[in-house]
């Protein structure tokens, strides 16, 4: 209690509302007899937790043998990490990893840029209906399926769709958008950022409400422009928020958007456009390799709890921000 | 905002509305092109003439989908009585664990710790794909319609939020009633609950959405097409489209139809019902935001 500091690490450490409330808590049967309603309300939450989230987490024991469908888990050989071995020696995984990463990455990256500029100025405008109206159309993709979204770009950017044939009749040679495995990865970022830029300045834009517009009376008096408010005021404004979505964002590396890739993904962009979840749903669940393709499940949500456990610690360390 | 007035300032903003507005046409452009296709004619579509506006207007592809492609019409159904048993199970689990939780803190309930901290782990922590799928085929969930709805009937996300607004609620009204003799069912049922309707139907509003727009699961655990929702359908029709490329047709079944008509028509369908519950989804999706974030 010398410092301000002191406090604040004690604070943290110590939890002295564990001590006080120890004598305070009366005996089980009391609570039972008042309050076993509240019990009764738990079970079908506690039912769902325990069937379909805890008795799955028992099936991870598949990963470590050479399963037979027909002898159950215990009565396959046990191979311990031979499955993990296999992955990464192979010249797959590398690749996998990499696509991976790089659409995760590329998408938070183009998305979140996207929105923060898209927020600066759809805050500027200043007709109410103009601004209801963008934002309708601009948050609409967000809510529908990637199964939708998908159908929409086959059609639109197929090789005889509208975007093609506005090149061909401008003489430009007809592109197969979703068949080209150098492009592939950037279709993906782009048709992400359409989708959801829109979803994403929502959080922005309530940041944005938020600033004190003395703020900008005062700095307007002081003869600042336009530009110069905005470096001075609006994005320290929403500064913040920009640095908890960035440490949050660490979590989700290894998310580089199942469902999207799944819709979009065909043999002329695997090497591209694989991703970790793909190849287990293909490896695993279309060619039956279950026990390899449990393993390779494995590293990832592994390798992604460990990266949000991470992220929720960057937010609190630099965002100040309790997730629990 | 003083200098508006001037030219620059004129010049600036017209520049901002012209930015906003190529924006949102680029959102509704694709959307607009495939209503359009939907609704135009087999030599439009292979010429692909067609663009913003239908070309030979006619609705042979919805009249089709509707009297003769059973399978459409099956799995409309399947979506529509999913998201109906989904939204009100949601519900139902939500208001209830979100009131134990919100109780909970104060009455320092034995096992609620256990509980709340299975509950996170299961948000941040999955078995993964596989020992999913065998979990849930072993517990009798392949082909079995109750996949689609039970899985997702505990949405941890869900009940924090029910429960910090239960937590925003005046004390007095519970209180009062606990005097007058009521047990937590009476004050959940017929104080909490009412009172709560708008975060209610914010939370039925995303869990429609998100009955409506869930696919995958179909295509994993129901072996049979005829069990699946509409659209897992849709998607084994656009990655067979994706596939070929190029629209070969199937001159013995569809004579004036082109398959890339037909799923613009199905897209349409799958989309309408979005649509319209979007305003009310759009009203709420702010409150959904800041709903959560009021603690205790």
């Amino acid at each position: 209690m010398t410092t301000d500091q002191g406090s604040t690490i004690r604070a943290r450490f110590v939890r002295p509302d564990r001590y006080r409330r120890t004598p305070k808590r009366p005996a089980f049967g009391v609570v039972w007899q008042q309050h076993w309603m509240l019990y009764a309300m738990l079970i079908p939450a506690a039912l769902s937790l325990l069937l379909f989230h805890l008795y799955p987490l028992w099936g991870i024991s598949i990963a470590f043998v050479k399963y037979n469908p027909v002898k159950g888990v215990l009565g396959s050989p046990f191979v311990g990490l031979e499955h993990f071995d296999r992955f990464f020696s192979g010249r797959l995984a590398f690749e996998i990893i990499r696509n991976t990463l790089i659409i995760a990455i590329g998408k938070t990256i183009v998305v979140q840029c996207i929105a923060i500029v898209f927020a600066l100025i759809l805050h500027d405008a200043r007709i109410p209906i103009l601004r209801r109206a963008v934002q309708s159309a601009t948050t609409l993709p967000h809510f529908l399926s990637w199964v939708i979204i998908g159908g929409i770009m086959v059609q639109f950017l197929g090789s005889t769709g509208p975007l093609n044939q506005a090149g061909a009749t401008m003489g430009l040679p007809r592109v197969n958008f979703l068949g080209n495995r150098t492009i592939f990865p950037l279709i993906l970022i782009l048709s992400e950022t359409w989708k959801e830029f829109g979803w994403g300045a929502v959080i922005y834009l309530a940041a944005l409400a938020n600033i004190n517009p003395n703020l900008h009376e005062a700095a307007a008096v002081d003869g600042a422009g336009r530009w110069a408010r905005l470096w001075a005021v609006t994005i320290p404004g929403i500064m913040p928020i920009i640095a908890l979505m960035s440490c949050l964002s660490l979590g989700g590396v290894l998310n580089a958007g199942f469902e999207q890739v799944l819709v979009l993904i065909n043999s002329l962009v695997s090497e591209t456009g694989e991703i970790l979840d793909t190849y287990v749903y293909r490896v695993g669940l279309l060619e039956g390799q279950f026990s390899f393709a449990a393993a390779v499940g494995l590293f990832k949500s592994s390798v992604g709890f460990l990266l949000i456990l991470l992220s929720y610690w960057l937010a609190e360390r630099f965002a100040n921000y309790r997730i629990f | 905002m003083v200098e508006g007035y001037s030219l620059r300032g004129r010049i600036f903003d017209a520049v901002v509305y012209l930015v906003l507005v190529v924006l949102a046409l680029s959102c509704i452009a694709p959307f607009v092109h495939v209503v359009a296709r939907s609704l135009s004619s087999y030599a439009a579509i292979q010429e692909s003439s067609v663009f913003l506006w239908p070309v030979g207007f006619n609705v042979d592809n919805y009249e089709f989908l509707m009297t003769s492609d059973r399978l459409f019409v099956r799995t409309f159904l399947i979506s529509v009585a999913r998201v109906l048993a989904g939204v009100a199970l949601t519900l139902a689990v939500t208001a209830l664990t979100g009131y134990v939780l919100s109780r909970g803190d104060s009455l320092h309930i034995p096992g609620l710790g256990v509980f709340k901290f299975v509950m996170l782990f299961s948000m941040l922590f999955t078995g993964g794909l596989i020992p999913i799928f065998l979990a849930y085929k072993s517990l009798g969930l392949l082909d079995n319609f109750a996949v689609l709805v039970l899985p997702g009937a505990l949405n941890v996300f869900y009940a924090i939020i029910m429960a910090n607004f239960f937590r925003g609620l005046p004390m007095e009204l519970s209180e009062a009633a606990f005097l007058d003799g009521a047990n937590h069912s009476d004050v959940l049922f017929r104080i909490f609950v009412p009172v709560s309707l708008p975060a209610l139907a914010t939370i039925g509003v995303f869990a429609a959405v998100h009955h409506w727009n869930s696919w995958f699961d179909g295509i994993i655990f129901m072996r049979l097409n005829t069990k699946w929702p509409l659209q897992s359908y849709l998607y084994s029709r656009v990655t067979q489209q994706l596939l070929q490329n190029r629209d070969t047709i199937d001159p013995t079944q569809l004579q004036n139809m082109t398959p890339e008509g037909l799923t613009a028509a199905m897209i349409v369908m799958a989309t309408l019902p979005i649509t319209l519950v979007y305003p009310f989804a759009q009203r709420y999706f702010v409150t959904g935001l800041t709903l959560g974030s009021v603690k205790s």
